[in-house]
């Protein structure tokens, strides 16, 4: 099956949603949650969302710190304020969990995404694609004579925008990473 | 002392360094090198109970009557899946458990083999954290934090499974020193500067009233030793949710009694209209508040709870306080009294007389009969005969269990263990079984209903095993009471399913078992009967034949304010909405 079953215009959001995305007051939220490194411990976050019905927009997760036994999750959700901070209490209680951050509201944070696509044609189209490429900065990992995969990185919408203008140039694959995210540092530039 | 041993010596030897007296259990494949080891020793005593349920329930009423931790053991797959009803409930009501399960061993584990389940799996959303243990050296570490983890900060169920060949396995012990238990560490402090501001507004308020729950009994006898001192110095009406009845005396000054879905009507009107709410270790439930949006408007509200996760959840509050009762207490004492000892008197006396205005309406007020034994009546007897004695209450689910709630007074805490955020039925039994373990010498006894008393019953031969002089007192109204009512209020009287038919016949069924029973349905010979269940030693039941169809009030019919209870003369018809329809 297509990875490309989604509807033109649709987002990146909605890995997992559970409660109504369009409803009056949501916010999106970028939560990073750092765990110990053990078995079942992002069986616990997956389960505490569906569980308590909040959404997953986006979920990534990776050890941090090998030696201390430490991981990193980042989720992107989106609910009520209120909603919000329950969502933050009951990570707070899961017992592997160690430290939950609200990147939204501790200030500015870097968000970026990885995505690889993949776009088949040929001629003007092949051209077209290879110059849109450029000017998103993505890369040609692999090649045909009838399509190439590009790997693009940055922020999800960045990523929308590039998977957007694809669709018409061949798009026939997509596969994304996620949001990782960190905050920013007090005197960082945006880069 | 070597610390080589293998992992079943460790079980047993992490048992005892954590003070444990008693197991409830129930053998199996996954578990006998565990068991073998139980058989070696005399330090702790282990329960055989008559089904998995039943031990985590028992374990409940031990810890709850006693604030230690229960602890259970059981086997792979079906002991583990039996063990499922008895976590959950633990986890809604705070209770600390450990139970211990074996499992395949590590090598089979995914295979489908014979007794294999996801045990960790089926009870991650079911307790406040598990283990599966894959090595013997991990294992007494593993343990020793099960431990922690169950009784530090909102207490809760926790479950270690443990595979058979890390049981056969030799490891290193760790000994409960050297466990890595730092790691988990709530906050017990609350927030001085939200503390002060509680304070202000407790000098100046007109109309004050503290919500108490279960959390005071779960922060130990300290906070409710706390609870009292304040409540007597400030004079503030104080009511309280189900699981935290016995915080404060039933019999002291300033109580008005249960609030609630069943609660007294003062209660409840003194809640919906008070200006300020003390909210100290209660969560806000639905049986509590009513429609959430109508839930006492005018108040400002402070709440004071271990778990964040349970301030703002269902109710927003202008002062949330997060940390250990026991400690808030302690500083909301120190700071009150240091700030010269303040209340608003003048407005609390015509608040008072508003309350008693209320309490004027008699709420529990019923039609007595001289013919047939009402249920309120039953209970209030009960009361009375069994009030001067060392004494614990369990209760199963149901109508009964409001009478209880409402007609016993609960001087002190930890003597009343029911199931409240489950509403377990088949919990009252096996959880007597376990407060009777505890306190050998208490009188122990279990408010029944003849449906829930089935769900367990298996357990009246625990208790003759182990020469458990357990209660059960009946209200048998041969119906599912409670459903029978809530089906007279929302679905025009058809008793769907909820009479009790082919009953046992319970003094027969207490023979059978080996104890003693009696059945009494004559109002004249009640007294008599509850005096020989009281003075008899050893198990006994007593079924009392109750009024068929009596309902419990006052209710707070499901969508309705709390400020609009039915209460017993009430017509009942049309007394729950469309949208009340839909809550449970
Ligand atoms: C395990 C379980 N199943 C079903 C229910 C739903 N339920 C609540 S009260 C009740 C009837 C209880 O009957 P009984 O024990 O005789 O008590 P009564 O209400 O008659 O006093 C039922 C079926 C429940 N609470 N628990
Ligand atoms: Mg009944």
């Amino acid at each position: 099956m297509s990875a490309l079953r989604l509807k033109k215009g649709t987002s990146s959001k909605s890995a997992y949603n559970l409660r109504d995305p369009h409803a009056e007051g949501l916010e999106s939220h970028t939560l990073a949650v750092i765990v110990d490194n053990e078995a079942g411990v992002l069986a616990r976050v997956i389960g505490l969302f569906s569980g308590r019905g909040y959404n997953i927009d986006s979920l990534t997760v990776a050890e941090i710190d090998h030696l201390g036994h430490q991981s990193r999750i980042t989720i992107v959700t989106t609910g009520t304020p209120a909603v919000i901070e329950q969502i933050k209490a009951q990570l707070g209680r899961i017992v592997p969990v160690h430290e939950v951050h609200d990147l939204t509201v501790e200030g500015r944070a870097v968000e970026r995404e990885l995505a690889l696509l993949k776009v088949a044609g040929t001629g003007e189209k092949r051209v077209e694609a290879l110059r849109l490429a450029d000017i998103f900065r993505a890369n040609v990992v692999d090649s045909t004579l009838e399509s190439f995969t590009f790997e693009i990185t940055g922020t999800p919408e960045k990523i929308d925008a590039f998977a957007e203008l694809m669709r018409p140039l061949g798009l026939s694959e997509i596969a994304r990473t996620g949001v990782a995210a960190l905050p920013r540092s007090d005197m960082s530039t945006d880069g | 002392m070597t610390r080589q041993m293998t992992g079943a010596k460790m079980v047993v030897q992490a048992l005892k360094d954590q003070g444990v007296d008693v197991v409830f259990g129930y053998p199996g494949g996954a578990v006998l090198p565990i068991y073998d080891e139980i058989f070696l020793q005399n330090d702790i005593r282990h329960v055989l109970v008559r089904h998995e349920q039943g031990a985590v329930h028992a374990a409940e009423g031990y810890a709850r009557s006693t604030g230690k931790p229960g602890v259970v053991l059981v086997t792979s797959g079906p002991g583990a899946t039996n063990a499922v009803t008895g976590l959950t409930d633990a986890l809604l009501d705070s209770i600390p458990v450990v139970v211990l399960t074996g499992q395949v061993p590590t090598f089979m584990i995914g295979t489908d083999g014979f007794q294999e389940a996801d045990t960790v799996g089926i009870t991650r959303p079911c307790t406040k954290h598990n283990w599966l243990v894959k090595d013997t050296d991990a294992l007494g570490d593993i343990i020793h934090q099960a431990f922690h983890v169950a009784t530090t900060g909102r207490p809760g169920p926790v479950l270690i499974d443990i595979p058979k060949d890390v049981q056969f396995a030799t490891g290193t012990y760790t000994p409960r020193t050297k466990a890595r238990t730092a790691r988990y560490k709530p906050r017990l402090k609350g927030d001085t500067a939200a503390i002060t501001a509680l304070v202000e507004r407790m000098e100046s308020a007109e109309r004050p009233i503290f919500y108490t729950g279960g959390g005071v009994i779960n922060s130990g006898p300290q906070a409710s030793q706390l609870l009292r001192e304040l409540v007597g110095a400030t004079g503030f009406p104080i009511t309280s949710t189900l699981m935290g009845l016995g915080a404060y005396p039933a019999s002291g000054r300033e109580w008005i009694g249960m609030l609630g879905m069943h609660g007294l009507y003062e209660a409840n009107m003194a809640m919906h209209d008070c200006d300020l709410m003390i909210a100290i270790g209660a969560r806000f439930d639905d049986r509590i508040t009513g429609r959430v949006d109508a839930f006492s408007p005018g108040s400002f509200k402070a709440h004071v709870d271990i778990d964040p996760s349970s301030i703002n959840k269902v109710i927003h509050v202008d002062i949330p306080i997060t940390g250990d009762v026991a400690h808030v207490l302690e500083d909301l004492l120190r700071i009150w009294k240091a700030r010269g000892r303040k209340v608003n008197k003048e407005a609390l006396a015509h608040w008072w007389e508003q309350i008693e205005k209320w309490r004027a309406v008699d709420c529990l007020a019923y039609r007595a009969s001289d013919s047939t034994i009402k249920p309120q009546h039953a209970i209030q007897r009960l009361e009375a005969l069994s009030k001067g004695l060392d004494r614990y209450i369990t209760t199963e689910v149901g109508q009964h269990q409001m009478w209880a709630a409402q007609f016993m007074g609960f001087e002190e805490p930890n003597r009343l263990m029911t199931s409240g955020g489950l509403g377990t039925m088949g919990y009252g039994l096996p959880a007597s079984v376990g407060v009777q373990m505890a306190h050998p010498e208490a009188t122990v006894i279990n408010v029944a209903g003849e449906a829930s008393f089935q769900m367990n019953m298996q357990e009246m031969a625990t208790a003759v095993q182990f020469r458990l002089p357990i209660k059960q007192f009946i209200l048998n109204n041969e119906r599912l009471g409670m459903v029978r009512q809530w089906q007279d209020l929302l679905h025009g009287g058809r008793y769907s399913q909820s009479w009790s038919e082919s009953l046992p016949d319970f003094v027969k069924l207490a023979e059978a078992f080996g104890c003693k029973g009696r059945a009494v349905s004559d109002p004249a010979e009640l007294d008599e009967a509850i005096r020989e269940m009281l003075d008899h030693d050893g198990p006994f039941i007593l079924d009392v034949l109750v009024e068929r169809h009596e309902n419990c009030y006052p209710m707070i019919p499901s969508g309705a304010p709390h400020n609009e209870m039915l209460m017993g003369d009430d017509s009942t018809e049309g007394a729950i909405g469309s949208s009340g329809a839909t809550l449970v």
